[in-house]
């Protein structure tokens, strides 16, 4: 779990290393599974291909608990997609093992393994519809695969088609239907075995960003409804912020980050996640404030302090303190909020002018409100006039 | 009409080859189709990386249909004489025709049936898998029926080939519409005979194109087709 830290002076380049205090243990449960059940745990991943240079998974560890979104966020090539397809054995991992529902998929072939698949649903980037099937008849096709009885088929597909809002579309050919309805008939046929876990491999990257809204509102309405748990494979920052409970990132096979999506919005640890972060939530300091910043603190710079605002601590005057008690200048930067899993995340950028000795003081007055206090650099004082607010 | 200017006699010539050809090319084509989907699926199915992942086998099967392929209709007919007295115990007439012509035709419809079906996105593949389709269900649910205006385009190419081979199917007394252009039109200085004979294949040819490409059509539901307003 991730704490509020005390002071953590550190580079402005991201892409540095962090200490190894700093990044600490990636926590495959994300250390907040332990309170339910759990729905997928992948042990010790590992997939590599003869052909390739290195491991498309490396020792992925990684544990989903029952009624989550977790998202899987990764550039292209990360590994997401080949980590999503071990989860149905479609991928034939090169060791560890994967357990969805108690049942150990690895371990699984032939009849058993296609009966375990039925227990889990997947759906797709370019939505994979038989173009030969009506609406009706692809949704169908799971359900044919099982075996079910014609009768009962004919049963089952309306509701499928009314929870995704496509009834008066069942005869239509995919050919007819928009990206989004397409991706509604994948999410209907996905669901039409009642699976236990819903598999999204990039399901709305083929999408405009209106649709996409409405597939993932989608999805987290039958996450509620069904309690169905889903695993949100995704290269887009926005799809975990607007649904996914927890995230976990991966880069080049390995997850260099898991946990609850406001503490990884709010803390992330890694450079990946904090340039994932920084398309949405304003992490970036404007050029002209970042040409100024100095890594370390010199005569003639003022600390230029980022403050984390997370639940309750944001009704208290924590300006208002910090000028009447530390007696700081303070000049503020920039300051955002965003919403990441329904709460709200401020993040406060200031440079503390006359702050001298009483940084650590600051820093441990913001860890006892819980709050995220962090030095992000130093910045020079301009000899120009119209900065001299900063300092006097 | 055509057969008004030709001596009675001749007409009857003209229908009684009609009716060979019509039965050497439908019931070759029958059976190629029996022979030649199945030899398509293997083909596709058996590739690397396929659903039933067979590179040996997959290569035995495809040489075979390359050497039936590349060997002349009119040798293969004849250097599989002993093979076609062993199904239709004579080696003379329309029915000895079939044999040769359905062995010449079936490798060409299975090459035809099998690129229609390696244009099958192989995501729809996948999702059938995740599903937890057997490999048999793969090919009846999402192979063949995903690739059915490419079959059918192949099925009406197959036919117009079998139209074309029929004619030497005289050289094993196979009879036809081309054994008659050659023997009357050809042989007995009867021009008209050969040019009715053309006209009459010429027609069949067409008729078969159009009804095919119209099949293909009503297959297909990959592009939006504007629906009729009731």
């Amino acid at each position: 779990m991730v704490s509020p830290v005390t002071a953590l002076p550190q580079s402005l380049d991201f892409k540095q290393p962090l200490t190894p205090a700093v990044q600490g243990e990636i926590e495959p449960d994300g250390g907040n599974a332990a309170a339910g059940r759990v729905a997928v745990r992948i042990e010790n991943l590992t997939k590599a291909y003869e052909s390739a240079a290195g491991p498309v998974l490396d020792d992925v560890s990684l544990t989903i608990g029952e009624g989550h979104i977790h998202g899987i966020i990764g550039r292209s090539g990360a590994g997401k997609s080949t980590l999503v397809r071990c989860l149905n054995k479609l991928v034939t991992p090169t060791s560890g093992r994967v357990i969805v529902s108690d049942r150990e998929i690895t371990s699984l072939d032939g009849a058993a393994l296609r009966a375990a698949r039925r227990d889990i649903g997947m759906i797709f980037q370019h939505f994979n519809l038989l173009s030969s099937r009506t609406v009706a008849g692809n949704v169908a096709l799971p359900l044919e695969v099982a075996g079910v009885s014609k009768a009962d088929i004919r049963r089952r597909i309306p509701p499928l088609l009314e929870l995704v809002g496509l009834t008066s579309k069942a005869d239509a050919y995919p050919s007819e239907l928009s990206g989004g309805q397409k991706q509604r008939v994948g999410i209907a046929r996905a669901l039409a075995l009642d699976p236990k876990v819903l598999l999204s491999d990039e399901a709305t990257s083929a999408l405009d960003p209106e649709t996409t809204e409405q597939i993932l509102h989608l999805l987290k309405d039958i996450n509620r409804r069904l309690g169905l748990t889903i695993l949100l494979i995704t290269h887009e920052m926005e799809v975990v912020r607007a649904i996914a409970s927890h995230v976990a990132v991966l880069e080049h096979g390995k997850l260099i980050e898991n946990g609850p999506t406001f503490d990884v919005f709010a803390f992330p640890k890694s450079p990946v996640a904090r340039s994932f972060l920084s398309s949405i939530v304003a992490h970036d300091l404007p050029p002209e404030i970042a040409g100024r910043l100095l890594p370390e603190a010199h005569g003639d710079t003022d600390p230029v302090l980022r403050i984390v605002f997370t639940g309750d601590a944001a009704h208290d005057p924590v300006i208002a303190t910090l000028v009447e008690r530390f007696r700081i200048r303070p000049n503020i930067l920039h300051g955002r909020i965003d919403y990441i899993d329904g709460k709200p995340l401020g993040v406060l950028t200031l440079i503390a002018g006359g702050l001298g000795e009483r940084l650590p003081d600051v820093l441990s007055y913001l860890s006892s409100l819980r709050l995220f206090g962090e030095v992000i650099g130093h910045a020079v004082r301009p000899a120009a006039p119209g900065a001299r607010r900063a300092h006097s | 009409m055509l057969f008004d200017l030709l001596p009675p006699a001749l007409a009857g010539l003209i229908l009684e080859s009609l009716k060979q050809t019509a039965t050497m090319v439908v019931v070759a084509a029958l059976l190629s189709t029996l022979i030649g989907l199945p030899l398509g699926i293997l083909l596709v199915a058996t590739e690397p990386g396929h659903i039933l992942e067979r590179p040996v086998f997959n290569r035995v099967i495809g040489t075979v249909v390359n050497l039936v392929r590349s060997t002349p209709f009119i040798i293969l007919m004849v250097a599989i004489i002993p093979f076609t007295r062993l199904i239709v115990g004579t080696t003379v007439g329309t029915w000895a025709a079939v044999v040769p012509l359905t062995v010449a035709i079936t490798p060409l419809f299975a090459r035809l049936a099998e690129a229609a079906m390696r244009e099958v996105d192989r995501g729809l593949i996948e999702a059938a898998e995740s599903m937890g389709a057997t490999p048999f269900q793969i090919i009846a649910k999402v192979l063949v029926p995903e690739a059915l205006p490419g079959i059918v385009a192949g099925q009406t190419v197959t036919l117009v080939s079998l139209i074309g081979y029929s004619a030497m199917a005289g050289t094993v007394g196979g009879g036809g519409l081309g054994d008659l252009g050659i023997r009357f039109g050809y042989q007995r200085f009867m021009p008209e005979v050969m040019l009715a004979v053309v006209v009459i294949l010429v027609v069949i040819v067409q008729s078969v194109q159009v009804l095919g490409d119209w099949a293909a059509r009503a297959v297909n539901h990959r592009i939006a087709r504007r629906r009729k307003l009731a």
